[in-house]
């Protein structure tokens, strides 16, 4: 039998093994690798390096730009074609293979299950491929009639000198539909980030504001950083129907560009995913005057949590009495599930290296049930979600990061909310949090190893040293981790499994760990003949 | 309905891609350099494109797909990948310690310009490529072809590499696997075994992406073609290549590099296609066949016959790559099926030929298209017009399935929806049973599901 990491007197200090990893690599690689990984320790607040290049030959998790803009922020909303400008493959691997859910009414819009390309070819890279896109886009518009079109660049787009946005101009004008365009390509940034970075301002400037909808309820919210993978949206949705709160928008899962354009209209923005999202957060603020707050549906106890910072801040007794009776009713069911689970899950170990946020969250649902998070790591994340906002300040602007334009953003003097503003200032008197995230480190363990970036090398010797009973990461990791033995959560697709995200939510993550915790296939990975050697025998019976 | 803007109205395309039944070149590269032994393949270009084909690869094998990227930024893209590729290779072979690394491009370094060859030689001559270790390259530009032309191109790019006349002739035929799945890979080698011929297959994912669990992972699992046996290549009698699209290439570069000359085939999909390879087996290797293929063939002529009556008119749609489309489409005309729709979107001109001779007298109502807009949108839409019995492409078919209640038999690339393709083969007569089984299973499945009551059989 392996034998188990001893934590019972906390975490072990795992410098042995970080020289062993940093042993193997050349020693230039060794001294820009020594910054991503680092013994945590809460209290002394340490700082890693994030957000930095990848090194060419590691084998990384990392995907490209595209990927973050039109995969992850503007794939999950239906109603809107997504037209990608490059060829075949960019579009062809995006189809379909987030899973993010969604849900149309009955003849609405919904081009999710459809893959859209202008499959550019050699005499389009020699030519250039605005004529293409151009006819690509009226035709689009002929067959589907759309109410918007977003046009997504591809790494030879920019290459070529091909404009997307000129053509989105001329083709909004001559068709009368809004389309707009991304220089999102594949090279743009260090990782996915910057697409989400290209995508928030890309929403920001050609969708939000757009309609200066009426009221139509009392207390208004949007949720940013949602994607409905597995249908989380859906059982957060459930939770803001039932206490009576109005969601406006999503930012994107199970969302439609109708609702983004008049997202302004909010009262409050709740983020989940911080990376992908606070853009938008921060510059709604600025223009419209709509504060932000961080939360995580991510966890029963972070749910509740979550609803009731949402009750406190529109501080309205009826509000709060439906939100407390809610958390409640859910927290009876969770709590149930949650012990029988527990019984059988306490004391394992897990690892989680995904996101830009998942790798924080998810750690809550594994407290919850008694397994400890030894290690884990953001796949393209910044400085500021491992160690809290407040280092934002201090986070030095590379190449890659200035390659990404920040738009100035001015007050709307028509639309800014000073009510909310007031508010916000008297809530902040009552130690009340806006605006903040204090990241990943301050809440792991003293010596968890904390990694940015993690490749393939470090996977294999950490996998070795602490023997984890699971592992989360994504699909491209998934076979890797569990041909050693470690079963594999993904925190991505979920495995096809989910919703994770609430009271619900939150129970069927607790099964799904009971499921893969407890399964005895593992025990059957060796053989019986290896403990139990055969009998050579003495005469042969085959031929 | 999942395809709820699909209608039968068909407006003319010229520029738009809705759907595609294909998908881009590197891919395929990292397909094939996956089936020779002790290889990482390496994907010169963003590291969005790395990590798209290794998560898709990953999803149809659901094994391990190992693969490194150049990680361009803007700054590469500006003033060429280079620095990259070499910095790459060193840590490499530096921290994964592959015997070889198979390089291909990408639409972004075709774009800039970046020469691999170039690149290659500078590594070599800068003292980066370990002694007994190797770098190889493929060009695979994303907007020329399609996935097939990839795999063709790195299959290229081995041969190219590791063939090399000797002057002792080996007593062994070349076999050039089109893009097939591990378990067919294995099924061919069965069947040379059976027939008693000496053989090189390349490439060969068996071992490779259909790996055992046994608490290990193995960088490099035990499969794939070796070096000794791709070096070999070159003094080999003859060459066949199965598939045009994806081996016609390397069979060529044998042909002109070592004077090995070679017969282009069809992946033995089907009884004729299979009969066809069988005797250039037989003929190539100067063995006659045994008995066994004899029966394997007997038995899968004996289903047909057994099971003709729920065959027999039956329409079909098709999506996928030519070479695996011409052989099918051939089989299901044996058996009185109807293949009245097909459309690939890897191009070719031989295509619209083949399929000409094969359906023009039998099925003269059928409708197929390749290349430029011949996409699943398209083939959706005759659907619509016309409906057909029964879908056979990859798992991207099972909205359409499901929309309009068709049967569908999973065939292609990717599945990301079931298992199977890679344990239990589709080609030779084997495999040619196992098409038969799914067919009937989802045409009888669908009998038994939607007829009334009063006809409901217990024996069919």
């Amino acid at each position: 039998m392996v034998k188990k990491l001893d934590i019972t007197q906390g975490l072990p200090d795992p410098s042995k093994v970080m020289d062993e990893i940093m042993a193997k690599y050349p020693t230039k690689i060794a001294k820009k690798r020594q910054k991503s990984l680092v013994v945590n320790d809460p209290a002394e607040g340490k700082e890693i390096q994030a957000n930095v290049r990848t090194i060419p030959g590691i084998i990384t998790q990392r995907g490209c730009t595209y990927a973050g803009c039109k995969g992850v922020v503007l794939g999950p909303t239906r109603d809107i074609i997504n037209l990608v400008h490059g060829p075949i493959g960019c579009s062809f691997y995006a189809w379909l293979t987030r899973r993010n859910q969604t849900r149309p009414a009955e003849g609405e819009d919904n081009f999710i299950t459809y893959s859209f390309s202008t499959d550019i070819q050699d005499s389009n890279i020699v030519f250039g491929g605005e004529a293409k896109l151009k006819d690509a886009v009226r035709e689009a518009f002929e067959i589907f009639k759309p109410k918007a079109i977003g046009i997504f660049s591809t790494c030879p787009v920019g290459l070529i000198g091909d404009d997307v946005h000129s053509v989105s101009r001329e083709m909004k004008e001559e068709l009368g539909i809004n389309i707009f365009g991304f220089s999102c390509e594949g090279y743009r940034g260090v990782s996915q980030s910057a697409g989400h970075h290209i995508a928030n301002n890309g929403v920001f400037k050609n969708v939000i504001g757009n309609n200066n909808r009426e009221r139509i309820g009392k207390y208004q919210i949007n949720l940013l950083g949602e994607y409905n993978i597995g249908g989380d949206a859906f059982e957060l949705e459930r939770l803001f129907d039932e206490a009576g709160i109005t969601l406006l928008s999503t930012f994107s899962g199970n969302s439609t560009i109708e609702s983004m354009e008049y997202s302004h209209m909010a009262d409050l923005n709740l983020i989940m995913c911080h990376r992908s999202i606070n853009y938008i957060a921060e510059m709604m603020e600025e223009k419209y005057g709509i504060p932000w707050v961080k939360v995580s549906f991510i966890g029963a106890e972070g749910s509740a949590k979550a609803l009731r910072k949402v009750a406190e801040y529109f501080d309205d007794a009826e509000l709060s009495a439906k939100v407390e009776e809610i958390i409640e009713r859910e927290m009876k069911k969770v709590e149930t599930v949650r012990e029988a689970v527990k019984a059988k899950t306490e004391g394992k170990l897990a690892m989680m290296f995904v996101g830009g946020s998942r790798a924080h969250h998810y750690q809550d649902l594994f407290t919850e049930i008694g397994v400890t998070t030894v290690s884990a790591g953001y796949e393209f994340a910044h400085r500021d979600d491992y160690e809290g906002r407040d280092v934002i300040p201090s986070i030095k602007i590379d190449a890659d990061t200035r390659n990404i334009e920040d738009l100035t953003v001015e007050k709307d003097l028509e639309l800014y909310r000073e009510d909310l503003a007031v508010k916000k200032e008297k809530l902040l008197k009552n130690g009340y949090e806006f605006s903040n995230y204090d990241g990943m480190m301050p809440e792991m363990k003293k010596n968890s190893l904390v990694i940015d970036d993690i490749n393939h090398w470090e996977t294999e010797k950490l996998i070795e040293y602490y023997k984890p009973d699971i592992f989360c990461a994504g699909i491209k990791e998934k076979y890797v981790v569990q041909k050693s033995g470690v079963p594999l959560k993904q925190l991505h697709s979920y495995d096809y499994g989910g919703p994770y995200a609430g009271f619900e939510g939150a129970i069927n993550f607790y099964l799904e760990m009971e499921r893969m915790l407890c399964t005895r296939i593992w025990k059957m990975v060796t053989t019986p003949w290896k403990t139990d050697p055969e009998i050579v025998g003495s005469f042969a019976i085959n031929e | 309905m999942l395809l709820n803007h699909t209608t039968s109205k068909i407006v003319e395309r010229k520029a738009l891609t809705v759907n595609p039944a294909k998908t881009c070149q590197p891919v395929g590269a990292m397909y094939a350099a996956l089936g020779i032994h002790g290889c990482l393949p390496h994907s010169h270009g963003s590291q969005g494109c790395c990590s798209y084909h290794r998560s898709t690869l990953t999803r149809h094998y659901k094994e391990p797909v190992m693969a490194a990227t150049s990680s361009f930024t803007e700054g590469s893209s500006v003033f060429g990948g280079q620095a990259n590729l070499l910095q790459a290779i060193t840590n490499i072979f530096t921290i994964y310690e592959p015997d070889i690394i198979a390089v291909h491009s990408t639409c972004l370094s075709e774009t800039i310009g970046d020469d691999l060859g170039q690149i290659v030689s500078k590594a070599a001559s800068d003292g980066k490529i370990p002694e007994g270790k190797h770098v190889i390259q493929a060009p695979t530009p994303s907007y020329v072809g399609s996935h097939v032309t990839g795999y063709a191109n790195m299959l290229e790019g081995i041969v190219k590499y590791f063939a090399k006349k000797s002057d002792n002739l080996k007593n062994q035929l070349n076999i050039l696997s089109g893009w097939v799945e591990p378990s067919d890979m294995r099924e061919l080698k069965r069947i040379l075994k059976l027939m008693k011929v000496k053989n090189v297959l390349l490439p060969d994912t068996s071992d490779v992406l259909d790996s055992p669990m046994n608490g290990k992972f193995e960088m490099y699992p035990k499969g794939g073609t070796t070096i000794p046996e791709m070096v070999s290549m070159g003094d080999s009698l003859h060459t066949i290549a199965l598939g045009e699209w994806a081996t016609e290439k390397a069979a060529i570069n044998l042909d002109n590099q070592c004077k090995v000359k070679f017969s282009m085939q069809d992946l033995p999909i089907g009884i004729q296609a299979t009969d066809r390879f069988i005797q250039s087996l037989a003929k190539l290797g100067s063995v006659s066949v045994p008995e066994s293929i004899n029966d394997e063939r007997g038995r899968l002529v004996d289903v047909i016959t057994d099971m003709h009556q729920y065959l027999y008119g039956k329409r079909v749609a098709l999506w996928g790559d030519p070479d695996q489309l011409i052989p099918l489409a051939e089989f299901l005309v044996d058996m009185d099926m109807k293949p009245v729709y097909i459309v690939s979107g890897t191009p070719g001109k031989t295509f619209e030929k083949r399929m000409e001779k094969i359906l023009s007298k039998s099925v003269p109502e059928a409708k197929y298209k390749n290349g430029a807009n011949a996409d699943m949108f398209l083939m959706h839409q005759w659907i619509k017009e016309n409906p057909v019995d029964l879908l056979i492409g990859n798992t991207y078919g099972k909205y359409i399935s499901r929309d309009e209640k068709i049967p569908f038999v999973r065939m292609g690339f990717p599945i990301i929806d079931r298992i199977g393709h890679s344990y239990f083969p589709t080609l030779g007569y084997m495999g040619g049973l196992r098409i038969l089984e799914k067919i009937l299973s989802e045409l009888m499945d669908q009998q038994d599901a939607a007829c009334p009551e009063e006809s409901f059989e217990l024996v069919m």
